[in-house]
Parts: C-alpha cells; structure tokens; sequence
C-alpha cells in the first residue's frame, strides 16, 4: 500500500542517534520504494550538521528549529507532529524514553493505530501489518496484527533491526521551522540531572559484565571494567564480591540482592548459585565464563568458555574494542 | 488533590516460565496466580503519599471484570480511599486505546487533578497513560520516577531517562503521569489489611453508566490485534566454545553483536 | 550493765533524741520507695496483658535455678563468681541491715531467733560475708575502671556510658559494708578498752580489722564513730534502696519476679494478644508494639531487670558481625523511654512518637535471626524474641516491611512458598532419589506410617533438594515407611510468623495442619528445623513430630543402617548445632550420636561456641531474602571457628545452615580446606559405599 512514511530522528551532541540507520533499514523493509521522510527537531549551529547526518539515510528530512526545541519535550513536539503530519501517516520512532512520552499520545491525536516496542517486521497485507512484540521480560513472543488504514505510530526496539546502508544520493533538507507555532506547553523542562558515578542502576542496564568469586581480588576488578566500558555495560557482580566489600551492595545481582533484566549477561567467574540466578529475570542472553566446566552456571547459559576468567576477559575486551 | 489511580491486575510470572499452550492463542494461565501490575502498585504508594502530605483522596480503577476486584481491593487497603471496577462486556478485547477512553470516560465522572498509571505491565505495551492524556487534553509525562507538589497547581517531576540521568521538569495540572518502580517504596499489605476492607463496596461502572460508545471499545475496536504467542528459540544447556581464547573471543564478540550486546 | 557507747536509740543530737532521726529516716525511705514503686507499676498496668500467673511449680524452679542458685552467672566466670559473692553477701547481710535500722529506735533489738548460739553463728556469717562483698566491690571497680571488659561499652549511638553509674552503687555498697563494720568494731573496742568480754570476731574480717584499728582509740572518738557509722548506713542504706528504680540496678529489685514470670517454653512465640484467640484475631484493631504500652508487663518488667550486663549482646550473633542490633540496648532504650515517659515526679508524657523511627530502627530489628543466644545467656531471664516479633508485627501491619521481604512474603501467600514456584513442583526433587527407593505421595492418595514435612528450600533449592534425596535414601534404607505431601505442602510459616506477619502465618498453619491430618500419617519426620519447631511449637492437633537425626539414630541403634566409611582415612569433623534444633529444643546429642556412630569420622567441638552457646549461622527463612547492614557475614564467623577446632568437614541438621556455612567457606576463602554437609548427607554418604539400600521405601522394610 501506499502510504507517507516518516521517520523522527532524536539527536544529541549533534550527532543523529544510532537508531536512525535501523529506522531506514524498516522502513524500507516494509515499504520497499516509498520515500522516507526523517524529522529532526532541534535548535541551534549543529541541527544542520544533525540534517545532513539523517540525509544520508533518508530522501528528505523535515527539519524543525526552534527555541523551544533545543531540548526535547513532549509536549511542545506531539502538537507539532499532530499538525504537519497528513492522515493516514506512518510514523516510526526508535523506543526510547522519549518515544515513550510522545507516541502514544500521537497515535491518539493522529487517529492512528500504535504499536509500539516492535522487535520483528514481517511485512505487509492489505492494510495489516504484521510485526512481533515481546511480553513478559521476553520470555514469549507475539506477533500483533495492526491496521494501517488510518495510519500508525511504531516504535522499533534498538537493536532488532540491521542498519541500513547510506542513500545513493543525499537526502533533500526541508526545513518546516515555520510550523513551529504555539509552543507554550503545559510541560517545562528544567535540567537534566546527570546520575551519580557510583550511583548506577543495573535493575535499567541491557548489557551486563557480571563478577563472581572468581574475580578473586578487589585488584583485579578493572579486568571486568575495561571490558565492560569496551562492550558500553555496567559491572555488576554476586554475593561474594559484596561480602567481600569489593563493589557496593547496589552492584549485587541475586534474591538478596538486585533482581536485573538485562539483554545479555556475562558471567564471569560466577558459578550461578540459586540466589544468585534467582535476580536474573527476562531471559537474557547469558554467556559464562569459568574455570570450572562443571560450575552449574553454564547448565543455564547459552554461550559457555571454560577458561580463567582474569585471562579471558582481556582478550574479549580487545576483541570488542576492535569491533566498535 | 484528588488523584486517580489506573490499575491492571497481572499474571505474577516473577519465578515461573511462562508456558504457551498448544494452539498459540494465549500463554497457559491455569497455574498462573495473579497480582496488581508492580508499576501500578508504585503509583498507588505515590498517590498514597501525596494525598498524605497535601490532603485529598485516592481512587483506584481498574478496567477487568470480577476477577480483577481483587487488585483494587488490595490497594484500597494499601490506603486509596475509593475503588472503582469498570466492567462491561463492551470492553472486552479492548486494545491499549480502548482501554483508554474507557478510563477517559471515568476521569470525566469525577473531578481528578491528577491522574496515576504504572509505566508499564509485563504483558502491556506502555501505552495508556500516553494515551488517555491525548483523549483528555492533559499534559503527560511518562517514566516519572520523582513527583513534588509546588504552589499554583504545579508538579516539579522527575522522569528516569537514558543512562539512569533524570530529567527535571514542571507540569501543570492537571494530568496524567506514568510512574516507573524506584519512585518510592511502597508499603507492605498483608491478609489482614485485606481483610480489613473486604467488606467496602466497590461501585462498579458500565458503558452507560459511563456514557461510552460501544463502538470505540471492545475487540471490533481493535486497531492493534494479538495474532499468537510463541516462544522463541532457545538452546538448552551452553554451548561450550572452543579454540584459542582469540578465536573464542571472535566468535563471541559476533554473537553479543547479535545479541545487542554490541550495538 | 550499760553498754560502753551511747546507742543510736539513746543518742540525742543538740539536745533532740537521735531515735526520732532515726525512726523518720526509715518512714521516709520506705514511704519514698513505695511511692516510686507505685510509679514504675503504672507503666505495667497499662501494659498489654500477659499470660505468666500459671505453671507455679516449673517457676519456682526457675526462681530457685536461675535466681537463688545463680546457674547462669558461672557462664561468664570471674563477672559469674563475683556476681555470686555479691548476691549471698546482700542475702546474708540483709538481715542485718535490717536489724540495724531497727537498732536506730529500739535498744538492744535482736532480730526475733537471732539470739544464742544462731546468732553468733549468723555475725560470724555476715562478717564472712561482709568481708567477701568488699573485696569482691574492690575487684568489680577495678574491672570497671582498669580492665573495661567491651561488653560494657555503650557505643555513641546507644547513649553515654553506664560506668559512674556503676561505681556509685559499688561505692555504696562499700560505705554500707565499712559502716556497718564500724559500727560494731567501735562498740566492741570500746567494751574491751572496759575489760568486758566481747564475742570473738573471726580474724580477717572487717570488724576484726577495725576492731584492731581502734584498739586504743579514746573513748570520745570511739563514741562519735559509732554514731557516725550508724547514721551513714541508716542513710546510705535508704538512699539506696530509694537510687535502686533509677538504673540497672533496679534488678536487685526485679529480678527475683522477672525470673519467676520469665518465659518457660523456648522456640515459642507469643500470641498476637494474650487472651485471644487465633480464631479472633480479626478484631484486633491493631497488631503487634508500635508505642511503649503496647509492651505486655513482662516486657516492662524485663526492661526494668536489665542488669546492663552486656552478655546478651556479647552472645549476640548480629551485634558480632555488625548488622545495627545490640540487644542489650533495646532493653536499655525501653528503659530510658519508660523512665521519661514516666517519671516519679510529675505527669505522665503522652506517647508522642511510635517505637519504630523513635528508640528503635526499622532495621535493627529485622536484624534479629531469632536464634535465642541472648535469652539463653540472660541470668536473670530476659526474654527478646518475643519483643522482635511482636515489634515485627507492628511494623507489618503498618507496612514497613523491606522491600526485599515484600516480594517473598507475597510469593509464600499466593503459592506457598517464598519463591514463588509453582506448587505442582514441589515433589520434583523426588526425581532425583534414585533406584531403590520410592517417596510416597499422599497427594496422590498413596498411605504411610510417617510423613516428611520438606518444607520451602529443601523442596526447591537445587543444592537443597540433595538434602531431601539423601534423607529419602536414608529412611527407606532404614525401613521407615514415609511419604510427602508434594504439592499441597505449603511453607510451615516458621519464618512467616516470626517476621511478624502472623495472619500469613496462620493461613499456612491451617492449610498444612489440615494436609498432614488427612494423611492419617502417626508421625511426622523433618530434616529442617524450623519445620520442626513450626510444627512442634507454633502448630497444634499434629501427630508427634522428630527430627531426622532422631529416626536416623534409632535406626543406626537397632542396627538398620548398614555402614561403610565415606571415604579413605579418618576425617575430622565438627557438628554445628542449628538453634532451632539445640537453643530452641534442646536436641544436641542425638546428631552429634549419629556422627559418633559413622565409620571414618573424628569429631571435635567449637569449645565455647558449641550447644546452647552455638553461633547462628546467619538465619533461615525469610532472613535469606533481608540484607542488613553487616560489617562481617555470620557464617563466616562459624566456619572460621570450625577452622579453628581443627575441622575439615562441619556438619550441619539445617538446609538454611548448610546455605549459610557453604556460602561462608567461599567467602572465607576456605574452599578445599573446610567442607559443609548435612548430617543426612553424611549419613547417605557411609550408606552408598556400603550399598545399603536394599529396601524400597514401605515395601519389605521392617518399620
């Protein structure tokens, strides 16, 4: 079918975000041949950067300057969006915490279908698009069935989608800043509190370089930090390390201590005692490393390496940088 | 400030597998037990705690049909003051949007300056709060994870962003808000604070009772439709890798990639 | 013939006769006294009630062991034996304060029998005893002072210090025994100065010594002494007795009723309110201490016996490893609370602030494992469990519960048990007995003579469940003809109750009591000992109930079992004793019987740290799921003294013991050196190498 496909485009530090290539790669799955229209709002000397950045993916992108939206607020963009968007409109968002504040109060002034948190697209019928979503921390899959025929607002979870390549041709930057009209929202924004180093939430983390004893001394934990800075995770660790006041009890993975749905979680040197297993909920993908091949971690694991944790780590913390 | 509280009663999946029957049409509920959504619980101790501090009463709704008075009872005896069961057989099947213009309609029964939802539920899509905000014409902020009452029907929130930052803002009441876990610690409720409400009666309201087009409710409404269920692969046991610990990491550095471990 | 001093009775004081002094300063004192007693009862007759006006005979025991004959003071030896100096010396020397007083009005008063040839034993006697009290004062000051045992230190947080306290009571004591010496060396010198013949005064003692000193004193001096003694201990006698409801030493007072009322059955918890039932709960309006009246006046009366002794909190496992918990304080707190709230002048305070954010932290008492060490080292039997759970129920019904306990306590309502696994699993670990032996279901309509009662973690815990496994194995091999109740097994609420979630806890009580009835079972065997104090203790109407090492004893006894060593050489091993199977029961023999008869064990003892003074491992139940702020993990401390007894297996009879010490060994960086097991294990280990089970379970065993 034939419809007017968009893309919104969050940015920071001038920079598009990492999503935006998925968000092409999708849009083109589902609608092969139609030109997509990125929209990127902002303010300020590197939103034209941030435009020609999204160019590259897109035919054309929308950009809206103002003020007002030199940090992005809810409020202010869902009356935008909901004005120079046509009917019928498919609108995708990377699932973000910004999508979560904006989309679905758009669907509803759009008149359109949501379907958010989309971790699979298979394609189109008629007017029913077929995705799949996850429920229950992951642990069963469904495939949803949304109707398109009065448009939709879809937001794509990180990740699930490869990136697209470039466009041949740059993407053509129309700038639609008069639109912006009327921004005295209900909403004011005021600072963005930066979280405390020493103050991270591993209960929020999708990637996690998880130490057991194994790590066997406080000196030997930068082996797990310099991986997880490599991989862009957060260390996190079992009982043991806390007892042995090694890390702060807020870094403790278990019944007792935190329960932590992450995406993927290394193991490293835990044995994957009941207590401990017990805090890992959402099916992750687990990998384990331990020296011993009978350590029951590797009974719950995916992915296994049976080796000397303080000798492995290294190589795959060099391995990861080399990748990025 | 008389706050409105929205609530879902949820399958308590925290240490069982969720198991998909046969034919696909839905996960196997028969040894499932039940409990309120643990973001909704969340807003109720919120609610709970603003109405302490500034006065006021706490509503606790809930769409669902008998077998969902439970939840609402629960946090009634959390310390919300009223409970209402909104039921109908129109409402059946609703979608994320149905349920909120059924939610629209209670708002609108009575006079609410703040309206309360959980960020999410485990088998929900984070789309209500969003949703009956639009429907009300209210201002909406999601993942608030701090609420301070201010002079002149203000809010100073807080919302819990990318990277554990918070970010700071003022909104207007009133309006919806949809509050993430961590806000506050929500108190204990035991048999005996259940039964101590067992016997308050809870109003229970319909489509007409709440002027609601059957229509833009119930299944037919649907815009988004669960076709099946299915569990997605998984291997048994780890694959143990093997070669030398830079061919291994090679191979593992491929699979976190595919694994979003890597992005 | 006159006595060679003017008596106090016959004295006049700038022409006033000193008798008149001498008779007020008694009315006064003891009208004083009465009325500071009538104050710190009103406290006690607001108090919630209390069941304690029963059972006079095992009381008077008590009061006989504990009070007269002192049996807990030796635990702690020098403080012990001083302790015991002190109590006979005030006993023996009570009747002579007495007489004394009266002396001050009445001449020549001899107490009514201690005349003759009695009384010249008895003045030899409390000479003895004064003597023996002094030094013993002198001693106790110097520790005090010099010495400073920690367990007398009062950390910043619990207040100032009690040692000026301490050493004005000893100094009064002194000053009672040297007047009172005085009092009648100077009589005395001056009747010999006279020539008369005076009774003989046993060398060494303190009138002997001053008797000497005065020898040849002149008469006057003599005369303005014995006065002078006489009116200090009239005075320092009823400033005492008057300073006593001020401090700790009000247990000189107290504690003879705190140990006739003190609790008599250990592993017990009290009801939610004395006098109601359980089927009544429902009506209370509130439950458990939230203000200081909710207390009963046992816990009131506790309050005022404490003796600031120190032992509770020296025994105390969570004030050993840090977590924020002395229980000494919280009697102490109490005290202070009482004391404000009531003082002997003036009105009484309204009870402004509750208890939990006022005198006592949310998380001192979740810190309480319940493991009895204070209760059972308190001389004068103060009781503590009781108060954590009844402190524990005012916070649950306020719902100030962790967060940590919120999720496991809500799993144990709606499934049973505190993970929230599904009940048709609760028989999985069944699966993995093995060949040879068949656990019955009674679920599936299948009978036995015996049920074994798993409960929570032995059912689920995959390192637990090995517990079971091996205790199926042992009991078919011994012929015991047992089955479970699977899935309608729901945690015995052990833990439930004494987290103070009491109506959780009673609609566990009613389900299971009513499964185990159904099975016509005639006994129940446990391998967990908080099941077996559940259901002995905190449960009623259930068939007799033991613990596995009592079946697994009878067994090897009868010669049932057939042995072989688990392994080559001898081991040496040392039994931990689970406070709710020794403390809380008093089984300590049978388990440490069951190792003696295995082959190729050697067993030694944590001295000191073993039986009713055994260190809790960290605590069962729901205090797997609460997180205190520790500086040390309890089983770590034990696995440390099993070390250092020598041992390089320690034995457990508890799952949530084995969790504890085999977590501890890791942490303690002891792997390989020490290794944890349960005694069922141990026992399954001799039976597989001798290929001893060769009966399936209810078919051809002799039971």
């Amino acid at each position: 079918m034939a419809a007017q496909v968009f893309a919104f485009i969050p940015h920071a530090n001038s920079r598009i975000d990492d999503a935006a290539p998925e968000l092409a790669a999708a849009a083109a799955r589902l609608f092969p041949g139609a030109a997509v229209t990125a929209l990127v709002a902002g303010d300020g000397a590197g939103l034209e950067g941030v435009c020609a950045e999204a160019g590259r993916f897109f035919a054309e992108v929308w950009k809206f300057a103002h003020p007002d939206l030199a940090y992005p607020n809810a409020e202010i963009l869902r009356p935008l969006l909901a004005r120079v968007l046509p009917r019928g409109a498919v609108v995708l968002f990377p699932h973000n915490t910004l999508a979560m504040d904006l989309a679905p109060g758009l669907s509803v002034k759009l008149d359109a279908a949501y379907l958010p948190d989309i971790v699979a697209l298979e394609g189109i019928e008629g007017t029913l698009l077929r995705g799949v979503r996850q429920e229950f921390n992951g642990q069963v899959s469904t495939h949803v069935a949304c109707d398109l025929a009065g448009g939709a607002v879809i937001t794509l979870r990180s990740g699930c989608f490869p990136a697209a390549g470039e466009l041949p041709a740059a993407g053509r930057v129309v700038d639609r800043s008069a639109d912006v009209t009327g921004t005295a929202a209900r909403r004011r924004f005021l600072e963005v509190v930066a979280a405390e180093v020493g103050d991270v939430d591993i209960t929020k983390e999708d990637v996690l370089v998880s130490v057991g004893r194994g790590i066997g001394d406080k000196e030997n934990l930068p082996v797990a930090e310099e991986l997880a800075e490599a991989l862009g995770a957060v260390v996190s660790c079992s009982r043991p390390v806390v007892d042995a006041k090694w890390l702060d009890k807020s870094r403790q993975v278990g019944t007792s201590g935190k329960t932590v749905k992450p995406k993927v979680y290394l193991a490293l040197g835990i044995s994957g005692s009941f207590q401990h297993m017990g805090g890992i909920k959402g099916n992750p993908f687990i990998v384990a490393v331990n020296k011993n091949p009978k350590a029951p971690i590797f009974q719950v694991a995916q992915v296994g390496v049976v080796a000397d944790l303080l000798e492995f780590a290294p190589v795959l913390a060099e391995a990861v940088r080399k990748a990025r | 400030m008389n706050i409105l509280v929205c609530v879902k009663r949820v399958p308590d999946t925290a240490e069982n597998e969720i198991e998909v029957r046969p034919d696909g049409t839905d996960i196997r509920r028969e040894d499932l037990v039940y409990s309120v959504n643990e973001w909704d619980n969340y807003a109720v101790e919120e609610a709970i705690q603003i109405a302490e501090r500034t006065g006021g009463t706490v509503t606790v709704a809930t769409v669902g049909s008998a077998d969902d008075e439970e939840v609402v009872r629960r946090e009634m005896a959390m310390g919300a003051q009223q409970g209402l069961m909104l039921t109908d057989p129109a409402f059946e099947g609703s979608d994320g949007r149905g349920i909120a213009e059924i939610l629209r309609a209670a708002v609108a029964r009575g006079s609410y300056d703040l309206v309360l939802c959980g960020a999410q539920a485990d088998d929900g899509a984070g789309q209500v709060g969003g949703m009956l905000a639009a429907l009300l014409d209210w201002p909406y902020a999601s993942l608030v994870n701090r609420i301070e009452v201010l002079e002149g029907k203000k809010l100073r929130i807080g919302r819990e962003i990318e990277g554990g930052n918070q970010e700071l803002s003022e909104i207007e009441l009133p309006c919806v808000l949809s509050i993430q876990t961590g806000i506050n610690e929500p108190r204990y409720v035991g048999i005996r604070g259940i039964r101590k409400v067992a016997s308050v009666e809870i109003p229970v309201l319909g489509a007409a009772d709440l002027g609601i087009d059957s229509a833009r409710v119930g299944r037919a409404a649907c815009r988004v439709r669960k076709l099946d269920y299915f569990v997605p692969p998984a291997g048994a046991g780890a694959e143990i890798l093997q070669g030398s610990p830079e061919e291994i990491a090679a191979r593992l550095v491929d699979l976190l990639k595919a694994k979003g471990g890597l992005k | 013939m006159e006595p060679a001093l003017v008596p106090p009775a016959a004295a006049t004081l700038s022409g006033i006769p000193a008798r008149l002094i001498f008779l007020l300063v008694p009315l006064l004192g003891i009208g004083l006294f009465a009325r500071i007693i009538r104050r710190r009862l009103e406290p006690l007759r607001r108090a919630a009630p209390d069941d304690r006006f029963n059972r006079w005979g095992e009381r008077l025991a008590a009061v006989f062991r504990l009070w007269l004959a002192q049996a807990r003071q030796p635990r702690y030896f020098l403080a012990g034996v001083l302790h015991i100096v002190v109590f006979f010396g005030f006993l023996i020397l009570a009747a002579r304060s007495l007489e004394l007083v009266v002396l001050g009005f009445v001449e020549g008063f001899v107490l009514p029998g201690f005349g003759g040839a009695f009384g010249a034993a008895y003045r030899a006697l409390k000479d003895i005893a004064a003597t023996a009290v002094l030094v013993a004062v002198v001693i106790l000051a110097v520790r005090r002072l010099v010495f400073r045992p920690a367990r007398y230190a009062v950390p910043a947080r619990y207040g100032k210090d009690h040692t000026p306290e301490a050493i004005l009571v000893l100094g009064l004591i002194a000053t009672l025994l040297v007047s009172e010496g005085i009092f009648e060396a100077s009589l005395l010198a001056a009747e010999r100065q006279l020539g008369r013949e005076t009774h003989a005064l046993l060398p060494l003692t303190l009138p002997w010594a001053f008797a000497r000193l005065l020898s040849s004193a002149p008469r006057e001096a003599l005369q303005a002494l014995h006065l002078a003694a006489y009116a200090v201990h009239d005075f320092a006698f009823f400033f005492f007795l008057c300073f006593l409801p001020f401090g700790k030493h009000f247990h000189v007072v107290t504690s003879l009723f705190n140990v006739f009322f003190m609790r008599l059955d250990p592993g017990t918890v009290k009801p939610v309110r004395h006098g109601v039932g359980d089927e009544e709960l429902d009506r209370l309006e509130s439950f458990g201490v939230k203000r200081f009246e909710d207390f009963t006046w046992k816990h009131m009366l506790d309050f005022y016996s404490c003796a600031d002794c120190g032992r509770c909190s020296d025994r105390c496992p969570a004030n050993r490893v840090g977590r924020p918990l002395s229980p000494r304080f919280i009697s102490i707190k109490a005290r202070d609370l009482c004391f404000r709230r009531y003082p002997v002048r003036g009105p009484i305070a309204a009870a402004t602030e509750p208890l939990i954010g006022g005198i006592y932290a949310e998380d001192e008492i979740w810190s309480c494992t319940t493991c009895g060490a204070c209760e059972e080292e308190c001389p004068l039997g103060i009781e503590y469990i009781d108060k954590m759970v009844d402190l524990r129920r005012g916070m649950v019904d306020d719902g100030l519960v962790p967060q940590s306990l919120q999720k496991p306590l809500a799993a144990l309502e709606k499934r049973g048990n505190p993970w929230g696994k599904m009940e048709k699993k609760r028989g999985d670990w069944t699966l993995g007995v093995g060949e040879g032996c068949r656990v019955k279901l009674f679920e599936k309509g299948e009978e036995a003579e015996a049920l074994y009662f798993v409960d929570s973690i032995t059912s689920y815990d995959d390192r637990m469940q090995k517990i079971a496994q091996a205790a199926a194995r042992v009991f078919c091999a011994a012929g015991v003809d047992f089955g479970i109740l699977g899935k309608d097994e729901k945690d015995s609420g052990h833990e439930v109750r004494r987290f103070g979630e009491e109506m959780l806890f009673q609609s566990l009580k009613e389900h299971n009591t009513e499964a185990i009835r159904a099975t016509g079972a005639r006994w129940i065997v446990t391998t967990d000992p908080h099941a077996y104090n559940a259901l002995r203790k905190d449960y009623a109407g259930l068939p007799p109930v033991r613990h596995a090492s009592e079946v697994i004893l009878e067994a090897l006894r009868a010669g049932r079992l057939a042995l072989a060593p688990a392994g080559d050489g001898v081991r040496t091993c040392v039994y931990h004793d689970p406070c709710y199977l020794g403390r809380h029961n008093r089984l300590y023999e049978p388990p440490r019987q069951v190792i003696d008869l295995l082959p190729g064990l050697r067993r030694v003892e944590m001295e000191g740290d073993c039986r009713d003074r055994s260190f809790c491992c960290g605590g069962g139940g729901l205090m797997l799921f609460y997180e205190p702020e520790e500086e040390m993990r309890m089983g770590v401390v034990r696995v440390k003294m099993a070390k250092a007894a020598g041992a390089e297996l320690i034995v457990a009879a508890c799952p949530f013991c084995l969790v504890n010490l085999e977590d501890a060994i890791k942490v303690a960086g002891l792997e390989g050196e020490l290794e944890a097991v349960d005694l069922c294990e141990l026992v399954d280990r001799c039976l597989a190498r001798a290929g001893g089970r060769s009966t399936a379970n209810g078919q051809g065993g002799t039971a």
